[in-house]
């Protein structure tokens, strides 16, 4: 199960948190900075999971993003990969050539994008098309 | 126009704020719209609410407080209007969580969506409800969802069917209502719906054990048929990935299974063909097959056994474990510690990669390669393998040492084959990263050194040399500051060379040095002076031409802030000067420490004895009055098969248990003596409960006793006493004590006595004779009063006459001061002395006791020891 997912720009802002696990707004922030600490001194070559509190955070650089997901110890965290890329993939053909400005003035339609592909922390739909058949029908209504 | 009014567009909000240079800007920026936002709120303005709610989610991501604008949520979420109820879904996820109370308002709006006609609505309650409900909703709205599994719309099952997953983790009571609408979902052949039917699957079997039992009987078929059905197929563009046809359903497909087949062969075997199709098929250039692959491997693994496919799994693991990317590195790793209690032998074959990898620059991977090392480190290869381990130990990073010292201590500790090369790894390890090491480690080592005896010569130079090179190193210091305490005089005189040691000249005062400079090194802390100031008390004893300067050093501690030290410079200073008789027997060399004992400590399981906290053992020496007990019981436990100790040290034992008794409690014994004799006398007859009318008339009786010693007379005064208990006061003959005995037996108004035992000679030899009298009060078998008698058989007097005892663990003693401490010589009397001792094995062992009797005897100090082991077998 993901258990949150975080979008971090490179200089430790926050541009996306969703949290499919109870935590309060004080264990909130004190998640973000201590991952953000963690993950942003990262070298690029190194392996993309950090173990964390007994978890284990995958994340991914796009530009100037890290897009993170806490999953528990037993999940797989290449399919995690490929969930982050497609999730940006999603995004990418929402927005067209999707850049940090648009996840900033347009956050609540990546959040609606997001509530497409991941509910309760697991996925929901492998087929890219219906996504975004689905998300295009939803902004029409 | 004003651009702060609530009519302010968000995209105007957000550029307004991204253009503050400072924080302090921003921060009014984002009170003005606050403050606009909380009119708005109050004034129930309908029109702007949904973009007053995007503009309060922006300010809530910045990280400010947002709570004024939770009632909005709900009033957008009532409204009609789907792109209102959006954002108020958006908003609901996003500034509560479930544990707020103002999310129970929202489950009546929720019911309603959840019936909604527009199925896009309830889409959004479904994902609302699956994202943050508490238990109560759950429990309330499960119906709903539970019918809305079999909805119309492809998009809406998919979804009710993850919303029921949070569902039966919020409300597990739940889970057998969901079991037969998955059965029907995992039919399906929309890929969404079956990915979300599987994931749904999947929890509820971990939930409920009928549940798994139902599936796995039902479903296995089905499922693997699905799988085959998956990697058949041909190429599909909206599932493509990489080449790969929608990897995310492979990939669930085969974590049921796994489920599903773990424990159980018949399942396992319907898997077989397609695991092995799988594992051989997948492309892994990509990591959408690589993950597959990962899947695959993990599957075999847990599955019932069937030699061929975890051949496959193992070297499809090999192959990952020397892939370049990382991240297949990483994995690896991690399924390797899970394949070696599958196959060991092939996971060993793979050792020296995963040496590499503990090596390796990645953070991660160093962490699950140590990991690993350490399960498959065994007696054929751990003295290689610890080899490189410290080796690495001395380039690694600072934050990695902490973990590798760990593992570094534990694999030598579980599995060092002689003592000489832990001795000698570990000396290393503290050398190199002493100051990461954790305490017990440092405790252990100092366990297995006292054990080492032929070692001890050896040990003390190389912690010597140590001391020299790394003394900077806190562990070390210690370690080295103990044995040089102990074992200062075998480093002086070069004993116990073993040959591969060089000579090394290193006197008395080199010692003396060293000890001084680690107490006064700014470095050192507490633990550390304080045992460097045990160490030099140990040397003073050692090395007595030293004596002066380690009380020079010594005595500048006195000053000290810290109380620990000024406190034992002075105990220490004391003893040094004025107490130097008794200053080699408290510092004599530690006895051997029971490994045995000192692990199951560690372990936490403290035996009933040890009191103390660790560490306390090692650092204070033998005989100061607050040293623990433990290691001395343990010896004087005389039923044990433990070798018996030399009896020099037993009486440093004997000393050490009762020293309080010695120093103290004999002014006491003093003191309570200045009584006259007769009237304790008295007090011990009248004291053992007869009623006290009585007493009087019995006076007269007991004092003729005491001066005719009139046997009849005694019998029938002690005739009408209710309490059987022996208080004689007799002097010096034992018969008179048998017809007392005696006399008790037959008496039909006493209550029954319980067993009656003779007297017994429990020490005698030409010049004193101790005897025992038993008595037993009826109703606690355990508890024997016994009355010791002294008498001196030579015909000196005897003064200060003390006696103690000591007993092993299962007994309890108790000592009653004597009558007097004079023993008039020639058996012209005796000092009588009560003992009560309780036997916590009574039926199963028999008391024994150690005694030492001291007096003096024309001012000369005399000291007699035994043992008696002759108590009568019932006691």
């Amino acid at each position: 199960m993901i258990h949150f997912v975080l979008s971090i720009s490179r200089q430790g802002k926050v541009r996306l948190t969703k949290w499919y696990s109870p935590y309060t707004q004080r264990e909130r922030t004190k998640v973000i900075q201590e991952l953000s600490g963690m993950i942003l001194t990262r070298g690029p070559k190194l392996c993309n999971i950090v173990e964390w509190r007994g978890f284990k955070v995958v994340y991914r650089r796009y530009a100037g993003l890290y897009f993170c997901m806490c999953v528990n110890h037993e999940d797989n965290e290449l399919e995690i990969l490929e969930i982050i890329q497609y999730f940006v993939e999603t995004l990418n053909r929402y927005f067209g050539s999707v850049c940090e400005l648009d996840l900033i003035f347009h956050f609540h339609q990546t959040y609606y994008i997001l509530d497409e592909i991941l509910i309760a922390g697991e996925l929901q739909e492998s087929s890219k098309t219906t996504v975004h058949r689905l998300i295009d029908a939803q902004v029409i209504c | 126009m004003n651009p702060f009014s609530s009519g302010t567009r968000l995209r105007d909000m957000i550029r307004a704020i991204r253009a503050c240079k400072t924080a302090a800007e921003e921060r009014a920026v984002v009170r003005k719209e606050c403050a606009s936002i909380r009119a708005a709120v109050s004034d129930n303005e309908n029109d702007y609410r949904h973009r007053n709610l995007a503009k309060l989610m922006f300010i809530h991501m910045l990280g400010y407080p947002t709570h004024f604008g939770q009632m909005e949520c709900l009033k957008l979420i009532a409204a009609p209007g789907f792109p209102e109820k959006r954002i108020g879904y958006l908003g609901l996820m996003l500034l509560l969580d479930e544990r707020q109370e103002v999310l129970m308002l929202v489950t009546n709006s929720l019911k309603q969506d959840l019936n909604h006609t527009n199925q896009y609505i309830v889409g959004l309650a479904l994902c609302a409800l699956g994202n943050i409900s508490s238990a109560e909703m759950a429990r309330d709205l499960a119906p709903e969802v539970e019918r809305l599994l079999q909805f119309r719309d492809p998009n809406v099952r998919k979804k009710a069917a993850l919303c029921s997953i949070r569902i039966i983790k919020k409300v597990p009571d739940l889970a057998e209502n969901f079991v037969n609408p998955v059965a029907s979902l995992l039919k399906e052949k929309h890929h969404g719906v079956l990915l979300t039917a599987i994931q749904l699957c999947a929890d509820l079997c971990m939930i409920s054990e009928e549940a798994l039992e139902y599936f796995r009987k039902k479903c296995t078929e089905g499922l693997v048929k699905v799988l085959k059905d998956a990697v058949n197929s041909p190429y599909a563009p909206e599932y493509d990935i990489s080449g790969i046809s929608d990897p995310f359903l492979q990939i669930r497909l085969l974590r049921i299974l796994r489920i599903l087949g773990h424990g159980d062969a018949d399942a396992s075997d319907l898997m077989n063909d397609i695991l092995a199709q799988v594992a051989t098929k997948t492309e892994s250039n990509k990591n959408a097959g690589n993950a597959i692959l990962y899947e695959c491997v993990e599957t075999i693994m847990s599955i019932e056994d069937s030699g061929g496919l975890r051949v496959l799994a193992i070297n499809i693991l090999g192959r990952f474990l020397s892939n370049r990317d990382n991240n297949i590195r990483y994995v690896a790793l991690n399924m390797l510690m899970k394949a070696i209690s599958i196959d060991g032998q092939a996971v060993q074959r793979h050792r020296a990669t995963i040496l590499e990898c503990v090596k390796d620059s990645d953070a991660s991977i160093r962490k699950r390669a140590l990991e690993l090392v350490s399960l498959l480190v065994n007696e054929s290869n751990v003295k290689p393998l610890t080899k490189e381990l410290i080796d690495y130990l001395e380039v690694s990073d600072n934050d990695f040492k902490g973990d590798l010292t760990v593992k570094i201590c534990s694999i030598v500790e579980k599995l060092s084959p002689e003592k000489i090369w832990y001795i000698d790894q570990m000396l290393k390890v503290l050398c190199e990263a002493g100051n990461y090491v954790k305490d017990e480690v440092w405790h252990a080592l100092i366990v297995v050194i006292t054990n080492a005896s032929n070692l001890h010569g050896y040990t003390v130079r190389a912690l010597y040399r140590a001391i020299q090179t790394s003394g900077d190193q806190e562990a070390v210091v210690r370690v080295a500051i103990w044995c040089i305490g102990e074992y200062g005089d075998l480093l002086v005189n070069n004993i116990g060379m073993l040959d591969l040691e060089e000579p090394m000249t290193v006197t008395e005062n080199d010692v003396v040095d060293a000890i001084e400079v680690a107490s006064k090194r700014h470095a050192s802390d507490l633990t550390t002076r304080s045992m460097c100031l045990v160490a030099l008390l140990k040397l003073s004893s050692r090395f007595p031409s030293c004596s002066q300067r380690i009380k020079d050093i010594v005595t500048q501690f006195k000053g000290s802030h810290l109380l620990e030290l000024q406190q034992r410079s002075l105990e220490f200073d004391s003893i040094i000067e004025k107490h130097q008789n008794l200053r080699s027997a408290l510092v004599e060399r530690m006895p051997v420490l029971d490994e045995a004992t000192y692990s199951g400590r560690r372990a936490g399981s403290l035996p009933a004895v040890a009191s103390t906290s660790q560490g306390n053992p090692l650092q204070l020496p033998n005989g100061v009055p607050k040293t623990v007990d433990a290691p001395l019981l343990d010896l004087l436990d005389l039923s044990a098969d433990e070798p018996a100790p030399p009896t020099s040290s037993s009486a440093n034992f004997l000393q050490d248990l009762l020293g309080d008794d010695i120093l103290s409690s004999s002014s006491q014994s003093g003191r309570i003596q200045t009584q006259k004799s007769g009237t304790d006398v008295l007090l011990d007859l009248l004291s053992t409960g007869s009623p006290p009318a009585q007493n009087g008339s019995f006076t007269a009786d007991i004092l003729s006793i005491s001066e005719d010693n009139n046997n009849k007379t005694t019998v029938n005064a002690l005739n009408g006493l209710s309490s059987p208990v022996v208080t004689s006061a007799q002097r010096s003959h034992t018969s008179p004590v048998m017809d007392l005995l005696d006399g008790f037996g037959p008496n039909p108004t006493l209550p029954n006595n319980g067993p009656t035992f003779p007297p017994l000679v429990a020490f005698e030899n030409s010049s004193l004779s101790l005897i025992f009298k038993f008595s037993k009060q009826p109703g606690s078998p355990q508890i024997t009063q016994i009355e010791a008698s002294f008498t001196n058989k030579s015909s000196e007097v005897y003064t200060d006459f003390i006696f103690q005892a000591a007993v092993p663990k299962f007994l309890q003693l108790h000592l009653e001061p004597a009558s007097s401490n004079t023993l008039p010589g020639n058996g012209n009397g005796s000092i009588t002395q009560k003992l009560r001792v309780t036997n916590n094995q009574h039926g199963k062992k028999s008391l024994v006791m150690r005694i030492r009797i001291s007096y003096k005897l024309n001012n000369k100090d005399m000291l007699e020891e035994g043992q008696i082991s002759n108590f009568p077998r019932d006691l």
